[in-house]
């Protein structure tokens, strides 16, 4: 991120006006353009097309991780040091249902965020940035060499882009 | 906090405030703060300062400072671990429970329970540790690899209680950091100074890029889910360190459901004690409005009611058993020694939540706060009663016994009110109470061609 790539940065007032700009972003074949906005949105993420997001794999995985490991961790803990009570069975599953499911919890929890992360920094790609995208404004930058960049800046000022800026 | 103001193109025709001015007067809550809050600071770390101090003279002279007097060997301790889990657990309803229900309102008021939750299970934690005496072997709950080869009893409650009591710690102050970060963000992008460079770091480089909401919306759903259970879970769990023994009172089956509804209506009064003044301070009257004081009204009065209906319960199924144990703890409760803490909870918990009813008082927000501090009070004492006065009277009248708490159980739970009380004051001025970008959310984004129906 330390070193953004050329390219041309827009700031959008208006929702519309930038799910608009990415349509046409697209249609005109660019694919790797960065979309800031300040709340997730259902429109531009629908616009870029986005496939659903692999961290429920890892929600998924973490889960059953977590459950077998409750039940094996109570079970074969139990039997390495048997606490005899009552003549009841050592390993009993019941009572571990409960160690099971916090287990199930706690690291599937844990799968998720680093899912999370790990997502986010494998898709992280180098853009230039405005301190108004987390307030009130849309941003979409566009990487693109100089020859290309007046295009895509006469592109992003039609469809109603408030500012439009060239990042060497 | 220097920021381009731009011409706003659609002057309010609505009540909704804009994006930018929800960024504003949130970060406003992080501004410097008046003398008062240095003041209520100070005096919070004194009376956590005494707590710890009679923490220290107990570990110095041992438990038998504590009050304990055979058979009541859990006292004000293991009703202050309760009390405080109890009250976690709103936060938890209001940030996974709600969010999984799409319930709008949420938003203003959840940034607030979600942090509560995880400074209440800080300090609930904290308990069962003073409770065991030597704090220095805490760590023999966990199980550990070892030389002598033992391993914790998993059949034990209250090993159950260890792996609930920190997963659900683990797990909520995880989704309040997820909550955070874009927050963090946008304040980051306003702040100035030294605070730019924490909120810099705090930020995790988080820009609201379009692949990080991707995955972010997706890890915050499953987060919430994961919570949901669990949440409820937990003081099921607890609820069963009582209900798996065979103490009159405490051996029935309603305890988990019980319990469960008992903490989110405390959770919930905490909420609201929190809220107003809170709002009063930062002037958040727009954000936090009537609407989500009764909407939290409202949750109070179903939680009371079941709560109510509990305590009915309670004496319908001790007379129906036909048990004489059972019975007569019953009877104890409400008219013998502790007859005092019985009918306080009762009329703290089971009477006052019933004006809930006249719409005028779920609106009246120093009526909600008046009441949302009986109800702290009254579910205190909900604990205590179960744990103390029960096992005051165990089976045989021989070994009965009366706990009367010391000076050091009673500054201990002082300061553990401090405690909580230090950790939310420093929440609350150096990260925002209500949250930016969820606040934003229910406000539709601005659009050229109007707004879609």
């Amino acid at each position: 991120m330390s070193a953004p790539a050329g390219g041309v940065l827009a700031a959008f007032r208006h929702v519309d006006d930038a799910v608009q700009a990415v349509r046409e972003l697209k249609e005109m074949g660019y694919r790797d353009f960065t979309v800031y906005s300040p709340v997730p949105n259902h429109e531009i993420a629908a616009a870029i097309g986005h496939r659903i997001s692999p961290v429920r794999g890892w929600t998924l995985l973490g889960g059953l991780a977590g459950l077998s490991l409750g039940f094996l961790m109570a079970l074969w803990m139990s039997v390495d040091y048997p606490i005899v009570v009552g003549g009841k069975p050592i390993p009993s599953v019941i009572p571990y249902i409960v160690i099971g499911f916090e287990l199930t919890i706690l690291v599937g929890a844990l799968a998720t965020i680093t899912g999370l992360i790990v997502h986010i920094i494998r898709n992280r790609r180098a853009a230039a940035y405005d301190p108004r995208f987390t307030d009130d404004h849309v941003g979409i930058f566009v990487p693109c060499p100089a020859e290309r960049r007046n295009a895509v800046q006469q592109l992003l000022q039609t469809s109603g882009a408030e500012e439009v800026r060239v990042e060497a | 906090m220097a920021t381009t103001v731009h011409p706003d193109p659609a002057p309010a025709h609505h009540a909704h405030p804009t994006y930018h001015e929800v960024t504003r007067d949130i970060a406003a809550t992080l501004g410097t703060p008046k003398r008062g809050y240095y003041v209520l600071l100070a005096f919070v770390l004194t009376v956590l300062a005494a707590g710890a101090f009679a923490l220290l003279w107990q570990i110095r002279y041992g438990l038998g400072v504590a009050g304990y007097v055979p058979p009541v060997m859990w006292g004000v301790y293991i009703t202050t671990f309760v009390f405080w889990v109890g009250i976690a657990h709103s936060g938890t309803l209001i940030s996974a429970i709600l969010y999984l229900f799409r319930s709008a309102w949420r938003t203003s008021v959840y940034r607030t329970a979600e942090a509560m939750t995880v400074f209440a299970v800080m300090t609930a934690g904290l308990f069962p540790l003073i409770h065991v005496g030597r704090l220095w072997y805490a760590y023999w709950l966990i199980p550990y690899p070892n030389q002598r080869g033992l391993w914790v009893n998993f059949k034990s409650p209250l090993v159950w209680d260890v792996f609930a009591v920190s997963t659900y710690f683990t797990v909520s102050t995880l989704f309040l950091i997820v909550g955070l970060v874009p927050d963090v963000a946008a304040i980051r992008d306003k702040a100035i100074g030294w605070r730019k460079k924490l909120y810099r770091i705090t930020a995790l480089g988080w820009r609201g890029t379009d692949q990080q909401w991707r995955h972010y919306t997706k890890a915050y759903l499953y987060l919430a889910a994961l919570a949901t259970p669990l949440v409820l879970s937990v003081h099921s769990v607890v609820s069963w360190d009582f209900a798996m023994s065979i103490v009159p009172g405490w051996h029935a089956t309603i305890f988990a459901p019980y319990f469960v509804a008992g903490a989110i209506y405390s959770g919930v009064a905490m909420v609201i004690t929190l809220i107003v003044p809170l709002r009063k301070v930062f002037q958040l009257e727009r954000y936090i409005n009537v609407i989500h004081f009764e909407n939290l009204a409202k949750l109070l009065l179903l939680t009371g009611s079941i709560v109510g209906y509990a305590y009915l319960m309670e004496y319908f199924v001790a007379w129906y058993s036909g048990n004489p144990f059972e019975r007569a703890s019953f009877w104890n409760r409400a008219f013998g020694e502790y007859w005092w803490a019985t009918w306080t909870m009762l009329l703290c918990n089971g009477v006052l939540p019933l004006f809930l009813w006249f719409p005028k008082v779920r609106r009246s927000i120093p009526a909600l706060f008046v009441l949302s501090l009986f109800v702290n009070l009254g579910m205190w004492f909900e604990r205590f009663v179960i744990i103390v006065v029960s096992l005051s009277f165990e089976y045989e009248p021989y070994a009965m016994g009366h706990y009367t708490p010391s000076w050091v159980d009673w500054t201990i739970l002082a300061g553990s009110f401090a405690w909580f009380f230090m950790w939310f004051l420093l929440f609350a001025k150096n990260f925002p109470t209500v949250s930016i970008t969820e606040v934003k959310e229910i406000i539709p984004m601005p659009r050229r061609k109007g707004a879609r129906a």
